[in-house]
């Protein structure tokens, strides 16, 4: 590797730079909280309903309508927002850390790199860009409900998405053992069983989605539910209170916040967490190690061994 | 059917379907009591081995995630019960009752 000279941090295009990343990082979610205004309909109170829809077609002859809805355009903002806080994190990277951020885009590769071997041992050692992927989207998208937006995962078709990616991949790797195998397999230890195991192999992704959308869904319900109760009660205890703070729901300052590092904050990123090592365990759980080296010996390949499982 | 006898059928719709949440609900008893033993054991562990204390306590905590699926089940379909199936229930009711 060769030897780049250290970036001059204090420069102006460096700074430049620096500010268009950070821009890039907030404006995504600026551009979200405006569409949300412009586009939420003016009611009383607080309402539970599911993502907005901004724009859907009219259904022609053998199509289904498509919809715009805001679980899309807050994921893609996510997604944006995501890649520049890791262009931002990784600029002006030198073989010497000079720069804090270095340190920690470092210290977040060593960890996911670190999260994979342990749980999907040596054989997947360069799936940590994928499980980082995973859990940093599914953290942050989590997580935007902070600044008033509607979380992703809180709409089933963002989490089924993904669920149904990691099936794909689980099944990519349970077929290396062979087609024939397979389908054998899922007739053990008795023939009895084979609808039960059918079952089995479609219940991992719909118990993936589930689970996190159930749980993030579940902490937006019970936060409006307190929401438009603490509305209630301050509307009755505290009417006589003089002029404009009669119609302010006063009582709805502090309490919410409160529940929501359990409901946004840590319900979100536990979530991601989840999802992210169930996926690990799975994918890795997934390999049929025996068959498939029967296999490759058959045409006079090395064996492969995961190492340190 | 007039008026008075759509309204008394939708109101037992109603009704019915908030009996329905309710008992949707029961599914919380599983993962309460899943979760309970899953603490307590974990407790007993970190007693006999406090060194292990945060590689236990994170075993459990994902332990209890995936332990609250069953219940995280029934409240999707409570939720449905609440907020989803009035409109398209009332919908095939007027339907069949040839209002709409």
């Amino acid at each position: 590797m060769t030897e780049t000279a250290a970036p001059d941090v204090k420069s102006k295009k460096f700074r430049m730079v620096d500010y268009g990343l950070i821009a890039m990082m907030i404006l995504p979610i600026l551009a979200c909280i405006v569409l949300k205004v412009l586009f939420t309909p003016a009611s009383e109170g607080v309402n539970i309903s599911g993502a907005l829809v901004f724009w859907s077609n009219e259904p022609e002859l053998g199509m289904t309508t498509l919809y715009l809805s805001e679980s899309q355009i807050n994921s893609w903002a996510v997604m944006i927002s995501i890649l520049g806080l890791c262009l931002y994190l990784t600029h002006g990277l030198t073989a010497k850390a000079v720069t804090k951020r270095q340190l920690i885009a470092e210290w977040l590769v060593e960890k996911s790199e670190k999260l994979v071997k342990d749980n999907m041992g040596g054989f997947f050692a360069e799936w940590g860009p994928f499980i980082a992927a995973i859990m940093g989207l599914s953290a942050f998208s989590s997580l935007i409900c902070l600044v008033g937006l509607f979380s992703p995962t809180g709409d089933v078709n963002v989490t089924f998405g993904w669920a149904i990616l990691v099936f794909f991949l689980i099944m990519h790797f349970k077929f290396r053992g062979g087609l024939w195998n397979y389908f054998i397999g899922l007739f053990k230890p008795i023939p009895v069983f084979a609808p039960m195991n059918l079952i089995g192999e479609i219940a991992t992704p719909v118990s993936m989605a589930f689970r996190h959308y159930g749980n993030i869904l579940s902490g937006a319900v019970i936060s409006a539910l307190i929401g438009s109760a603490l509305t209630g009660l301050s509307r009755s205890l505290l009417s006589w209170l003089p002029g404009v703070f009669a119609d302010m729901p006063l009582l709805r300052v502090g309490l919410p916040a409160v529940l929501s590092i359990y409901f946004d904050v840590f319900s979100g990123v536990m979530q991601a967490f989840i999802f992210a090592m169930l996926t690990m365990l799975n994918v890795a759980g997934a390999v049929p190690w025996d068959e498939w080296n029967a296999r490759r010996k058959k045409r006079n390949k090395t064996e492969i061994q995961n190492t340190a499982a | 059917m007039d008026n008075g006898m759509l309204e008394l059928a939708l109101g037992i719709m109603l009704g019915l379907l908030g009996l329905g949440a309710g008992c949707a609900m029961i599914a919380g008893i599983g993962p309460g009591i899943g979760e309970g033993n899953a603490v307590a054991k974990a407790c007993e562990a970190i007693g006999r081995q406090p060194e292990c204390k945060s590689d236990v306590t994170s075993t459990m905590i994902m332990g209890c995630a995936i332990a609250e699926t069953t219940g995280l089940y029934g409240l999707i379909v409570a939720i449905l019960l609440i907020f989803v199936a009035p409109g398209s229930f009332k919908d095939i009711l007027l339907t069949a009752v040839g209002k709409k």
